[in-house]
């Protein structure tokens, strides 16, 4: 982790009620965001990963997000939403390679046979771990992660984070939003406060 | 046309005798319908004794400017529908732009091409053609598009969130659009696609009817009614193209992404 050059970098990043912020996550960091509901922190991974119109620059190692077209962009620096999309009836299509993925899935607390369930018999906590590893399948080099263990229990949770301390040990850079005060403190090596548009470093 | 049967007002009073009893057995049962029947009745009475002389003197006068003007409105007042029936509409002027710039790209334009070379009517403008051609293209072209439309404006909303996980995972819009967008094509070809199969066997049209009532061979009034339905399936067929791609264009940016706040909420209550 070099703080001085960061894997994804964020200027003077502005939409809607957030913004200007600026700051970075290395290689092999986590940073955790944290703040009251509705001050806009899914709002600003959707501006990093531009699924909204947005202002600023970002970059993620020598890749400039203006210089690519979105969709490498969303490649390079990945996020998770809060709510899990869906547009098949089963899960193994929603992949790019089932097979490959099948072995992953006691990784996250489900059974290899989860890759032939039918999308409609889900839980959303099956659904939100099933929507974690298709959004590693890519291998980003950042993840944003939008409230990952939200729906699940403790025992899950847990194994959800190692399989993230996994990631991180591989130099990927997590930019993750969580409510919850001792994951923030599990894995973060920064926490960050966003509150009235702004972000502040919150003293660990 | 030599043994065509002219209709005299007495045989249409005669007619309207049967939708008088109607209206008194609504009146006599409490159906609540006599008030609705009468003012359509009316209206239909009124619209159609107006557009037959608005096209006799149109006939007469053979102004291409006059027919220029009435074939504009047509398309107009059919954009203007196409925009009503969408609960979900794309806001400010593309709204009622696609939609009615896909008619007359489609329906306008497949018209004029049938004028100029399958009909051949001389002048090509001739209203006596172009009128009641473009007025059977415009109606379905208008039906399939605002179909089409409706689906993909209610599909794209309500799948929001799986669109925007396929643009999340790398996909660009037309790619993680495309089973919205298939869905939508699929009802707006639906009602032609049906008409074809069922035309002759289940429905006779009105056209060949009309034609065969007024004494035209009924082989000849096949042949005009197979013209028409080419052109009704070819103008509906690229006018819901134009009108879908348009609007998932509008819907999205050159960024990958979905511009929701392009699209009207619809309204709570009727």
């Amino acid at each position: 982790m070099n703080p001085e050059n960061p894997l994804l970098k964020v200027r003077a990043l502005t939409r809607l009620m957030i913004g200007p912020v600026s700051f970075g996550v290395g290689a092999g960091e986590c940073v955790a965001i944290t703040g009251p509901s509705g001050t806009g922190k899914s709002v600003l991974l959707r501006a990093i990963v531009d699924l909204d119109p947005n202002d600023g620059q970002v970059q993620a190692g020598d890749v400039i997000r203006a210089d690519v077209p979105a969709p490498d962009w969303r490649k390079t620096v990945a996020m998770l939403p809060a709510e899990s999309g869906w547009w098949l009836d089963h899960v193994a299509p929603h992949f790019q390679a089932p097979d490959r993925i099948r072995g992953q899935l006691p990784l996250v607390g489900l059974p290899e046979t989860a890759m032939e369930w039918e999308v409609a018999r889900l839980s959303t906590g099956e659904k939100h771990r099933l929507a974690l590893l298709r959004c590693l399948e890519g291998g980003p080099k950042v993840l944003l992660l939008d409230e990952p263990t939200a729906a699940l229990d403790h025992d899950t949770t847990l194994q959800i984070e190692a399989l993230l301390k996994q990631q991180l040990d591989q130099g990927t850079a997590i930019l993750i939003v969580t409510h919850d005060g001792t994951q923030a403190k599990r894995l973060a090596h920064r926490i960050l406060r966003l509150e009235d548009g702004q972000l502040q470093r919150v003293a660990a | 046309m030599s043994n065509y049967i002219a209709l005299t007002y007495t045989d249409l009073l005669l007619a309207s005798i049967f939708l008088v009893i109607n209206g008194l057995l609504s009146l006599w049962l409490h159906l609540g319908l006599e008030r609705k029947l009468a003012i359509a009745a009316v209206r239909m009475v009124v619209q159609l004794i107006l557009v037959g002389l608005l096209l006799k003197s149109l006939f007469s006068i053979l102004s291409p400017w006059l027919t220029l003007l009435v074939a504009t409105s047509m398309v107009l007042f059919a954009g203007r529908e196409v925009w009503a029936r969408q609960e979900r509409k794309l806001r400010g002027l593309w709204g009622f732009g696609i939609g009615t710039g896909a008619m007359a790209f489609a329906g306008a334009g497949i018209t004029v091409i049938a004028l100029t070379t399958m009909i051949g009517s001389d002048p090509w403008w001739t209203p006596r053609f172009a009128l009641p051609v473009l007025g059977m293209v415009l109606g379905n072209t208008m039906n399939g598009i605002s179909l089409a439309l409706d689906a993909l404006h209610t599909g794209i909303s309500r799948e929001r969130v799986s669109i925007e996980a396929q643009l999340l995972l790398g996909q660009t819009r037309w790619s993680a659009l495309r089973p919205v967008l298939r869905r939508a094509l699929r009802s707006g070809f639906m009602p032609i696609i049906n008409a074809m199969g069922a035309v002759g066997i289940v429905s006779l049209p009105g056209m060949m009817t009309g034609q065969i009532l007024s004494g035209v061979d009924p082989t000849e009034a096949v042949k005009y009614q197979l013209l028409v339905m080419f052109l009704i399936g070819g103008a509906t067929g690229l006018g819901v193209l134009a009108a879908t791609f348009g609007s998932v264009w509008r819907l999205t940016d050159e960024r990958d992404r979905l511009r929701l706040e392009r699209l009207t909420k619809p309204k709570d209550s009727a």
